[in-house]
């Protein structure tokens, strides 16, 4: 057993000198394969905790949300629908949700102006999401203004900021009571902007859902296993989209791995010769060639896959930022839980490593049977 | 007498992979560390009866993408294309082919 390890260490040994003896051409390879596998990694964990912490919040979103569709688009919709709904049997709540939108001129930023069932302060004043605290510099205590509907501009005084760790949420929200919403934004008394509703049974959603489109054919009701979907499906799409994008990388990169891995150089061919006629074995070869592609695919994996881990979770992504961001000037800075696992380590391992040791087979093997008379003579 | 090739490559190996068990302890320690961050987020959804993630703030579709409608492509105007970045990074809601109930 001792003289196996020995014998192994001996051609990692010289695998390793060998590699440094071209070290322009490996070193690329290198670099280039860490890189891969650094961007694959980010994509995947990326997308994966953004879906994970979706499903984990989104979960309390509420059971069925109704809209009211008038020329193909939603528009308020009159509360005495609520009223018709509660009839239904299975509704235990129904609840006029009443928000909007309001585009901010000097700061090109909209925000999300909701009005909650519950608002502890006084009136005249709001709460707003961290994002928007931190954009415009407003602590507690400051004075925002606005501009309403009539043109008119309002101030309000910040009773609170929303905790920051809810920023995936809340970071572009103004939070403040009804009153003072339907007057700035005149939205009419009577009229919500959609409705939420409670159910006792969660099996009876689609049930209910269904009930409520007979009833009020101009109404559209969303369930809340269809918002979760919806996130589901978006970062599983975009993780596709990204993969997309970077095939061509990846193609080129296998171009140059089965260039690097097939194309053996004169000059390698004639090492090979030499080593087999002083004595080598071709499974000496072999291994041989086995470890010249641990040496840089693993080191490479594992390169790229601690790399991205601290991109994604220490860094927040921020190589993805500009991409999300779009045109957005107002962006939630949420620093992603880490719901990664050994499975997630695995598929990427064999993402990126099996397939590059499988390129490297029949080479190496066509290597290790060269006939060293040949090679030295010719 | 200098270190072997092989001793060199099994330490850099040895400590990358210890990195990497490392990485995944910490992942595990902060999944249950952030659980009531989590928590405050989750309690905030419910209270305010959020409905999205607030993503993209750009466009009304992308900011409350479950809410979005089916006309979501001529959002802004009848002859409108799409021209929000965001808005050909997310896919539309799942729902938003399918019915509740017959159209006839």
């Amino acid at each position: 057993m001792p003289h196996t390890i020995e014998k192994q260490r001996h051609i990692i040994d010289f695998t390793l000198a060998s590699l440094l003896r071209r070290k322009g051409k490996n070193g690329a390879l290198f670099i280039v394969y860490t890189l891969i596998v650094f961007i694959l990694a980010s994509v995947m964990f990326f997308t994966h905790a953004l879906k994970q912490e979706a499903s984990l919040v989104l979960k309390e979103a509420p059971e069925i949300i109704v809209q009211r569709m008038l020329q193909g688009r939603y528009t308020p919709i009159p509360e005495e629908y609520a009223a018709k709904i509660r009839e239904i049997r299975g509704v235990t709540a129904v609840r006029a949700r009443v928000w909007g939108y309001y585009y901010d001129p000097v700061f090109l930023a909209n925000y999300t102006i909701m009005a909650p069932e519950t608002f502890p302060h006084e009136p005249g004043s709001i709460a707003i999401g961290s994002g928007i605290s931190r954009m415009r510099r407003a602590y507690e205590g400051d004075t925002i203004s606005f501009t309403g509907a009539d043109g008119k501009a309002r101030n309000f005084t910040i009773a609170a900021v929303l905790p920051e760790e809810s920023q995936l949420v809340s970071a572009d929200l103004i939070l403040m009571a009804e009153a003072d919403y339907r007057e700035f934004s005149g939205l009419p008394a009577g009229l919500a902007s959609d409705l939420t509703l409670k159910v006792r049974n969660p099996k009876e959603f689609a049930t209910i859902a269904e009930k409520i489109v007979r009833l009020l054919p101009d109404t559209r009701p969303i369930i809340r296993n269809e918002i979760l979907r919806t996130y589901d499906a978006i970062f599983s799409w975009r993780g596709g989209l990204l993969i997309i994008i970077m095939s061509a990388a990846v193609l080129a990169f296998v171009i140059f791995a089965w260039d690097k891995a097939s194309g053996l150089s004169a000059e390698e061919k004639k090492e090979i010769g030499i080593l087999k006629a002083v004595g080598w074995e071709t499974s000496d070869i072999l291994f041989m060639k086995f470890w010249e592609g641990m040496a840089i695919s693993l080191t490479s994996f594992l390169t790229g896959t601690i790399l991205a881990y601290g991109h994604v979770f220490f860094t927040s992504a921020s190589l993805f930022v500009p991409v999300l961001k779009g045109w957005s000037v107002l962006y939630p800075e949420f620093r992603l839980t880490p719901f990664i696992n050994p499975g997630h380590i695995a598929t990427l391992f064999f993402l990126t490593v099996v397939p590059y040791t499988i390129t490297t087979i029949i080479p190496s093997w066509r290597a290790a049977t060269i006939d060293p008379d040949s090679v030295l003579r010719s | 007498m200098p270190a072997r090739n092989s001793t060199w490559y099994a330490a850099v190996t040895g400590s990358m992979l210890l990195l990497l068990t490392l990485i995944l302890l910490h992942a595990t320690y902060r999944t249950t560390a952030d659980q009531p961050h989590l928590n405050v987020t989750a309690d905030l959804v419910q209270t305010l009866e959020l409905s999205d993630l607030c993503l993209f703030t750009e466009a009304s579709y992308t900011r409350h993408l479950s809410l979005a409608d089916l006309h979501t492509p001529f959002q802004e105007s009848p002859m409108a294309i799409e021209h929000f970045p965001s808005g050909s990074l997310a896919a539309p809601p799942l729902h938003l082919t399918e019915s509740h109930a017959a159209h006839d």
